[in-house]
């Protein structure tokens, strides 16, 4: 089982080849707001974090998913499950 | 008082934006008088028409005129009802043992629109715990069906086998699954590796929908679109399709062999809460459904001219959205809106019409200008666009 700081670090460095603009990243920090992320790279980035986790994003949760924190704290809850 | 307005000024402000640069409103068109298929009136200028799905050019037949004119005499001009009450008359029947025939099925079910087609059968299909599970590229009708259901929506890249495989996989197994999937993506014009993608479906215990709304009447021996031309239409649960494309009228449609599928008719709220079609446009549709099947030299000619179309564009250096002809559509990618709208503008004024595409309707943000073939293009025609386009591309520096 990852913890909260492995499954952090991981989306971390998923986010890497999409952060173009060398955002640093926190908790909070936003995808849409501080990242600037149109929907085709949050959609290509869902697709690296599910493969990564072996898990599965459903629309429905991507649209409640905002900050990085956010969305590392739903990867850890889909890996519980 | 906060304007409810307020939050489509981005929007107001774009438009406003690219009006000012000189160019002509490409949203608001009007034919004044459309003379066949493929030649319209606009702005007092004779225009061939390359943007209007009408495939098949069955608007102008005249049987399925005449059949529209007899229906409208004997039973008037609306129905006034929704189906499940007084708006079934015996054409609407008709349509639909129309549409059995031609895709050889136990079940046809015909919708006001295609649009609604999608709303309602996605929407009823797939309920609270049940996925849809979607391509990305999917059309808005199909969005629009998952927004009005219950149902945990995935979606997968585009046309990506192994990614629609991967996340089957990963959904828990005893959920209700429906994979929702169109024959031709209408942006680009490709078609979807439906052989592999049924089979993926089937494996991994999920029900699959397929839209035929861009291929039905062309693509085919028959005509019934991608999963026939890729040998897997038994395998397909239900088949979603449109009466305003090929068939040249307007209306929706879904046909199934499940054998509860009749239930549709009374849970189906976007089917039971509208007013059905006009029983003159049942006529047409069946009429123009009938001679579709055996239409196989239209078929025939019409591959020659988007082949031919294809080919020709590329040469004179214009960027399309497909390798090689794959559809009746055939897109070509605009460098940005502003260019798009000088070349449409350019191409307007040489005597044709395209559709011009542009974000969010459109994948990767991209700017088109979507040319959809008709049968009733002749050979002349399609060399008189390709004059066209290199006019109006050399005109406005696109190629």
């Amino acid at each position: 089982m990852a913890s909260r700081e492995e499954i952090m670090t991981k989306v971390e460095t998923l986010i890497g080849p999409f952060n173009n603009k060398g955002v640093e990243l926190k908790d909070t920090t936003t995808f849409a707001g501080d990242l600037e992320w149109d929907s085709l790279t949050v959609m290509d980035f869902v697709a690296a974090v599910e493969d990564e986790f072996d898990i599965i994003i459903t629309m429905n949760m991507q649209a409640e998913i905002e900050t990085v924190g956010q969305l590392a704290d739903a990867v850890a809850k889909l890996m519980d499950n | 008082m906060t304007d409810l307005l307020s939050k489509f000024d981005p929007l107001i402000q774009e438009r406003e934006t690219l009006l000012a640069t000189g160019v002509k409103d490409p949203f608001s068109l009007v034919m004044e008088e459309v003379k066949s298929p493929t030649v319209a009136v606009c702005n007092g200028k004779e225009t061939i028409l390359l943007g209007t799905y009408n495939y098949m050019g069955m608007t102008f037949d005249d049987d399925v005129r005449e059949a529209g004119l007899k229906a409208l005499k004997e039973f008037g001009s609306g129905t006034t009802g929704s189906r499940v009450l007084n708006g079934t008359y015996s054409p609407h029947r008709d349509c639909e043992e129309a549409l059995k025939e031609f895709y050889n099925m136990d079940h046809a079910m015909v919708f006001s629109t295609g649009y609604q087609a999608n709303l309602g059968i996605i929407s009823t299909l797939a309920g609270k715990g049940d996925y849809v599970i979607l391509d990305i590229d999917s059309h808005a009708s199909i969005y629009d069906g998952c927004a009005m259901g219950n149902a945990e929506v995935v979606a997968f890249r585009h046309n990506d086998v192994e990614a629609l495989e991967k996340r089957l996989k990963r959904l828990p197994a005893e959920a209700g699954k429906l994979v929702v999937l169109e024959g031709v993506y209408s942006m680009l014009g490709d078609v979807a590796p439906l052989k592999e993608m049924i089979r993926v479906c089937k494996e991994n215990g999920a029900m699959t929908l397929v839209d035929e709304a861009h291929s039905m009447g062309f693509i085919g021996d028959n005509g019934r679109g991608v999963s026939e031309a890729t040998g897997v239409i038994d395998d397909v649960d239900f088949i979603i399709g449109t009466f305003s494309k090929s068939v040249g009228t307007v209306g929706g449609f879904c046909v199934s062999n499940h054998p509860k599928f009749e239930i549709m008719r009374l849970v189906c709220r976007p089917y039971v809460f509208t007013a059905s079609l006009p029983p003159s446009v049942m006529a047409t549709a069946s009429t123009s459904i009938r001679k579709l099947m055996h239409s196989g030299n239209k078929r025939a000619h019409l591959w020659e001219n988007s082949k031919k179309l294809h080919k020709g564009l590329r040469d004179l250096g214009f960027g399309l959205g497909t390798p090689e002809a794959q559809s009746a559509i055939i897109a070509v990618i605009m460098p940005d809106l502003e260019r798009g709208a000088m070349m449409w503008q350019a191409l307007l004024a040489e005597g044709l019409y395209v559709n011009l595409a542009r974000p969010p309707a459109t994948p990767a943000n991209m700017t088109l200008l979507r040319c959809s073939l008709c049968a009733e293009h002749t050979s002349e025609q399609v060399d008189q666009i390709l004059g066209m386009f290199e006019a109006a591309g050399k005109a406005v520096g696109a190629i």
